[in-house]
């Protein structure tokens, strides 16, 4: 339980630094903006209160915000995003079947269901981010290929974080 | 009661979702609009001090084109000085005494906190009220204009850059002064601005400099902003539009100035005055 708490912490303080002194510089042909931050909701363990999830989503939104100076969107689209999280477990895992390790991380869930889950997630983020930054439909064209872009390149980065931290395990 | 009581408990997600959510718009909604003065952005201390730390390292990989902007801008200055003139009258520093008041004031601070690839970009600088900046007031940097200040904290302080949809500024072609006003282009391409609202009568040539036209209270006149780099006209109508590339590459901004005009109160004083008889 406390290792869980500790190992969430620690990922929350890197994965905000990665984005706000790393990846907020880079930016490819002005079009695609990676978001890896989000990867700390994605992985947070299936067991967490509904309450605590969208705190904690609320709470990653308004930091990121803070280093943005974008007070609210981060976080609008944040709390988004744990919403969604909640629908896609519901359905797609059954909450019997795994007491001793239940994290949704690419080791254990395998590569099938991990990429869904992450690309779907990371879809609807991206959509409800840009569209509510431009915030109107004149330009909807360049919006939507930031989205579209910018999905592909946060999705290649959180398999690839997770591929980083893969750990062999059998799923019991 | 207890009926409704187990519906909410059972789409709890939905219902925090609500709440969340709802919350999250209101402070986007009513931080972002105009007024960004709140406790959530880059001029705080915890993020200020941060971003200043950060900056410190970065420093480092650009110390070589500081070190040549300086170098210019120093050679530049040094034209200006009154050593580098030759003086034919005695008389000249008793008369200067009495014609010339200051009236822009330049306060330098330097860049911790920019972006350049947003529709709405801000810039962060480490200097505040207790320097003296305020609100309002103009921000250029050695190669052109950058911007205006609108949120001012005790050491920090927020400037609206010019790569900003919302951003306007009055501006002059440099040959024919007429005047027109800039804003930053339609596709997010941070070298490239319109200029608009030029009259029709107006000939601006190819690579024409576009400078500050100085009717603002931001600015002095004749700061460069650009060269004008297209000029088919866009939309038409009565007035030109033409395309301009900035000459600051506001990718890269390290150390800046900030306007302080000791006359912008009596002029827009002023010209309110003439608003209210209007």
């Amino acid at each position: 339980m406390i290792r869980t708490i500790l190992i969430n912490l620690l990922r929350f303080i890197v994965l905000v630094f990665i984005q706000v002194f790393l990846l907020k510089n880079i930016t490819l042909y002005n079009l695609a903006t990676p978001y890896l931050y989000i990867l700390f909701i994605l992985l947070l363990p299936f067991e967490i209160p509904n309450v605590l999830l969208f705190l904690l989503a609320f709470l990653l939104g308004l930091t990121i915000d803070a280093f943005y100076d974008t007070p609210g969107l981060h976080a609008a689209a944040c709390v988004v995003l744990a919403f969604v999280r909640v629908l896609f477990i519901s359905i797609t895992v059954q909450k019997e079947g795994f007491d001793n390790e239940p994290e949704p991380t690419l080791s254990i869930m395998g590569f099938r269901w991990f990429f869904t889950y992450a690309l779907v997630l990371t879809l609807v983020h991206h959509f409800f981010l840009f569209n509510l930054e431009v915030f109107r439909l004149s330009d909807i064209e360049y919006t939507l290929s930031r989205f579209v872009l910018s999905s592909i390149f946060t999705v290649f980065l959180i398999l690839i974080s997770g591929l980083l931290f893969f750990r062999r395990k059998e799923r019991k | 009661m207890r009926n409704l009581l187990i519906f909410i408990t059972k789409y709890n997600a939905f219902f925090l979702f609500l709440i969340f959510e709802i919350s999250s718009l209101i402070i986007y909604i009513k931080y972002n609009s105009f007024q960004r003065a709140s406790v959530i952005n880059s001029a705080n201390s915890v993020t200020g001090n941060l971003y200043t730390r950060v900056n410190g390292l970065y420093d480092y990989l650009s110390l070589k084109e500081v070190n040549d902007s300086l170098s210019k801008e120093n050679a530049r200055l040094r034209d200006l000085l009154k050593t580098s003139f030759y003086v034919d009258t005695i008389a000249k520093r008793k008369v200067s005494d009495s014609i010339y008041k200051v009236q822009y004031e330049y306060i330098s601070a330097k860049v911790i906190n920019n972006s350049v690839n947003r529709s709405y970009n801000y810039i962060t600088i480490n200097r505040g009220s207790k320097e003296g900046i305020g609100v309002g007031m103009g921000v250029i940097c050695g190669a052109g204009i950058v911007g205006k200040v609108v949120n001012v904290s005790a050491h920090f302080a927020n400037v609206q850059s010019m790569l900003n949809k919302d951003t306007r500024f009055s501006v002059m072609l440099a040959n024919n002064k007429e005047i027109g006003y800039i804003r930053w282009a339609d596709d997010m391409d941070p070298g490239k601005g319109i200029l608009m609202d030029v009259t029709n009568n107006a000939q601006p040539r190819l690579n024409e400099a576009v400078i500050t036209s100085g009717y603002s209270s931001l600015f002095p006149a004749g700061i460069m902003v650009g060269r004008v780099s297209n000029l088919h006209p866009k939309g038409g109508g009565v007035s030109l539009n033409m395309e301009v590339n900035f000459s600051v590459d506001y990718g890269k901004l390290q150390y800046v100035n900030v306007i302080d005009n000791k006359f912008e109160q009596e002029q827009q004083g002023l010209e309110a005055q003439q608003k209210k008889d209007d």
